[in-house]
């Protein structure tokens, strides 16, 4: 089992002849050849694209619409560059895709608002990122820019971690650990370092409580906002399987935007520490530091044993 | 981006709001002269400016009275010598660094004395995703300490960016921050500024503090504050002349031509990662072995996920140029990125920049082997770097080399 996606999902890309989007496509074609349709460029409809590494061959659309009727995707992976990827999210919602996955970084807060009013009046969909490296079942389906290699599947006997994350290498970093003490993950999931983004913590919490295969959870955020502050509130209500998190940033200035443009503490609030008091007076095991992420998990399993 | 306090004003009086009148100035002679155009025969307002706050409480460092950046002057001699004062010292407030920032613009403002002060700000609510426009009739006061000691005293209205704020959102604003009758319409008008402002320029926070009224009875924007949001720069073209390199780190500019995400920090250990979270992980890292010893990151840098041999040669020549760095740790988790053109890119700055400092690297990930059998290869030729088996090895390594 898995949250998201699974062996079933059909993906197109949008942007696909884009060089990140090409680049990309090619290299999760190249992992789960199964759960890539095709790929919608506005005026390159009718051509055909074939990825480099992989040798996957997928049409190429118009328009979502279009794509969708054709191939029947369920999921995309956006690559459009960042002044029209809020549109490219709804012409995605609009033409029935279920689960957006937005790659792109950059997007003005303004277009990603207008995006967020547009998904409300959507249900059933749902939205990942955007400035997010993208969502994977080990084994199954990858959507997104993480290395697939460092994933591990679960395998029968071995213990299931659900990852969820505000940012992209950190987690990597996480799964790496994950996989070398053996633990499978479920699905890993980089919900984006925006201030706006689609599915938040608590979305991911709650599918992976819901989850069977998910024996354990772990959470990595960082400084700004107070998302993590609220998944705190959300675990210690509704959450019964063991998590485990991490913030970045405790070394970081105020009022600095720290690469992700949700990385800003402002005002006193946001602020690691004010984080990780809320997520250890929620049971949660706080990591340290980077090197202790899949320890922390372990030590979160012992603790409910 | 931030601007400074006069062209906020302008923005906000360009949708409407009404400002006092203000004369920009660059020397002390035009502050005189700004001076007899506006005092109108009584006093006039001398304000330095620069982009961080709190300048009327801040200090003039080097001058031996209390002067800070915002000082009412009574004629025109006096005008002239805060004027001298303000180019000649650096400011000091509580939000900017210990050596303050040097002031080249002042501005005159015509008096409006207020009889009463007001906070109005709009920025993102991250909560739901929706612009909020705040208000408090506690103006004058720390916002923040409103927000947190009564919090029923400031009034939000969330504003669709479908419509921008609508007309009776910005009446009922007014009326509950308990405007009369003959403010209502003024009033109007700024919030209606604001709004537009925010949503026509992509603006990321459009704060007012304070709005006054006068002793004479108008409403008038006193103070104003503007932050953009600079992933919608490419489509505000007219906006990128007002900003001020002046007020921003050179260096952080120089990183930025060459793609880094660079923060300067006050540390000893440079720090060179992939991607934004490592990146303050690893700043974390430091901190936490470095702390007992006083030694922690000298700098936030983000080489990206698609790290060039030309990236790193310049990051390694950024971080160098940092005279306190007395040791750099390099962290690169290589994922779609190969570990061995990482270690490529580390020998190519080795030889052409020429480490006067150790290198502590930790690699992991796609090809890593290869890329510890490159580094192994040139381990006598560029001495300064070392490999660490493990992350914590590699942080605990840096700090040692660091003491």
């Amino acid at each position: 089992m898995s949250i998201l996606i699974d062996k079933n999902t059909r993906v197109i890309t949008q942007g696909i002849t884009g060089s990140a989007g090409s680049f990309h496509t090619d290299k999760s074609a190249e992992y789960s050849p199964h759960s890539y349709v095709g790929g919608v460029t506005p005026k390159k409809g009718g051509t055909t694209w074939t990825g480099k590494e992989s040798g996957k061959s997928l049409p190429v659309f118009n328009t979502v619409a279009e794509a969708v009727a054709k191939t029947g995707a369920n999921a995309s992976m956006i690559f459009v560059p960042a002044g029209g990827a809020a549109d490219a999210i709804m012409e995605a919602a609009d033409a029935g895709i279920k689960v957006i996955v937005c790659i792109t970084e950059g997007i003005p807060v303004l277009d990603m608002a207008k995006a967020k009013r547009f998904l409300a009046n959507k249900p059933g969909v749902r939205m990942v990122g955007p400035n997010c490296p993208g969502v994977i079942t080990p084994g199954e389906c990858k959507i997104g820019i993480m290395p697939g290699y460092i994933h591990t599947p679960v395998k029968p006997g071995s213990t299931g971690v659900g990852v969820l994350s505000r940012s992209g290498t950190l987690t990597y970093e996480a799964v790496f650990q994950l996989s070398q003490l053996g633990y499978g993950q479920t699905t890993c999931v980089g919900i984006g370092g925006d201030p706006i983004i689609g599915t938040n913590q608590i979305d991911c919490l709650k599918l992976f409580q819901e989850d069977p295969q998910t024996e354990a959870i772990l959470m990595i955020g960082e400084i700004g906002g107070t998302a993590e502050e609220a998944a705190a509130e959300y675990v210690k209500k509704h959450v019964t399987k063991p998590v485990a998190a991490f913030i970045a940033g405790q070394t970081a200035p105020p009022g600095r935007r720290m690469g992700h443009a949700g990385a800003i503490i402002s005002g006193g609030s946001g602020s690691a520490a004010d984080k990780i008091k809320a997520l250890e007076a929620a049971g949660i095991v706080v990591a340290k530091t980077p090197a202790d992420l899949g320890t922390a998990v372990k030590e979160a399993i012992a603790r409910k044993k | 981006m931030k601007v400074h306090e006069y062209q906020a004003k302008e923005l906000l009086a360009s949708y409407g709001a009404p400002t006092p009148k203000h004369v920009v100035c660059k020397t002390p002679d035009e502050v005189a002269a700004a001076f007899d155009q506006l005092s109108n025969g009584g006093g006039a307002m001398v304000k330095a400016q620069i982009h961080a706050g709190g300048r009327g409480a801040g200090q003039l460092l080097g001058h031996s009275e209390k002067l800070g950046g915002v000082k009412f002057a009574s004629n025109r001699d006096k005008a002239k010598s805060i004027a001298e004062l303000m180019f000649k010292y650096p400011l000091k407030t509580k939000q900017n660094g210990p050596e303050g920032q040097k002031i080249s613009t002042i501005i005159v403002q015509a008096d409006a004395e207020p009889a009463k002060e007001y906070y109005v700000a709009m920025t993102l609510d991250r909560s739901n995703g929706l612009p909020l426009l705040m208000a408090s009739a506690e103006g004058g006061m720390d916002i923040e300490e409103v927000a947190e000691k009564h919090p029923e005293k400031i009034f939000k209205i969330h504003v669709s960016p479908e419509t921008g704020l609508l007309p009776y959102q910005a009446q009922k604003l007014a009326f509950d921050l308990g405007f009369g009758n003959d403010h209502i319409g003024p009033v109007v008008k700024v919030l209606t500024a604001i709004s537009k402002l925010y949503f026509e320029k992509d603006a990321s926070m459009v704060e007012v503090n304070p709005l006054a009224v006068t002793k004479k009875g108008e409403v008038v924007v006193l103070d104003a504050k503007v932050d953009f949001d600079d992933n919608a720069g490419f489509r505000h073209k007219d906006l990128a002349p007002l900003r001020d390199l002046t007020e921003e780190n050179p260096t952080e500019i120089r990183a930025a031509a060459a793609s880094l995400n660079y923060i300067q920090l006050d540390g000893t250990i440079g720090c060179l990662v992939n991607g934004a979270g490592l990146a303050m992980a690893t700043m974390d890292m430091v901190n936490y072995y470095g702390k007992e010893f006083g030694i922690g990151p000298a700098n936030f840098l983000d080489v990206g996920g698609g790290v060039t041999a030309e990236n790193a040669v310049e990051a390694f020549r950024i971080i160098l140029s940092d005279s306190k760095v007395k040791a750099i740790f390099v962290n690169v988790f290589g994922g779609i990125a190969s570990c061995a053109r990482i270690a490529e890119a580390l020998v190519k700055a080795g030889r052409e920049v020429g480490f006067k400092v150790p290198v502590v690297v930790r690699l992991e990930g796609n090809e890593v082997e290869k890329a510890r059998e490159i580094l192994n290869a040139v381990k006598d030729e560029i001495p300064a770097i070392k490999v660490a088996p493990t992350l914590t090895d590699a942080a605990k390594m840096v700090v040692e080399l660091a003491k």
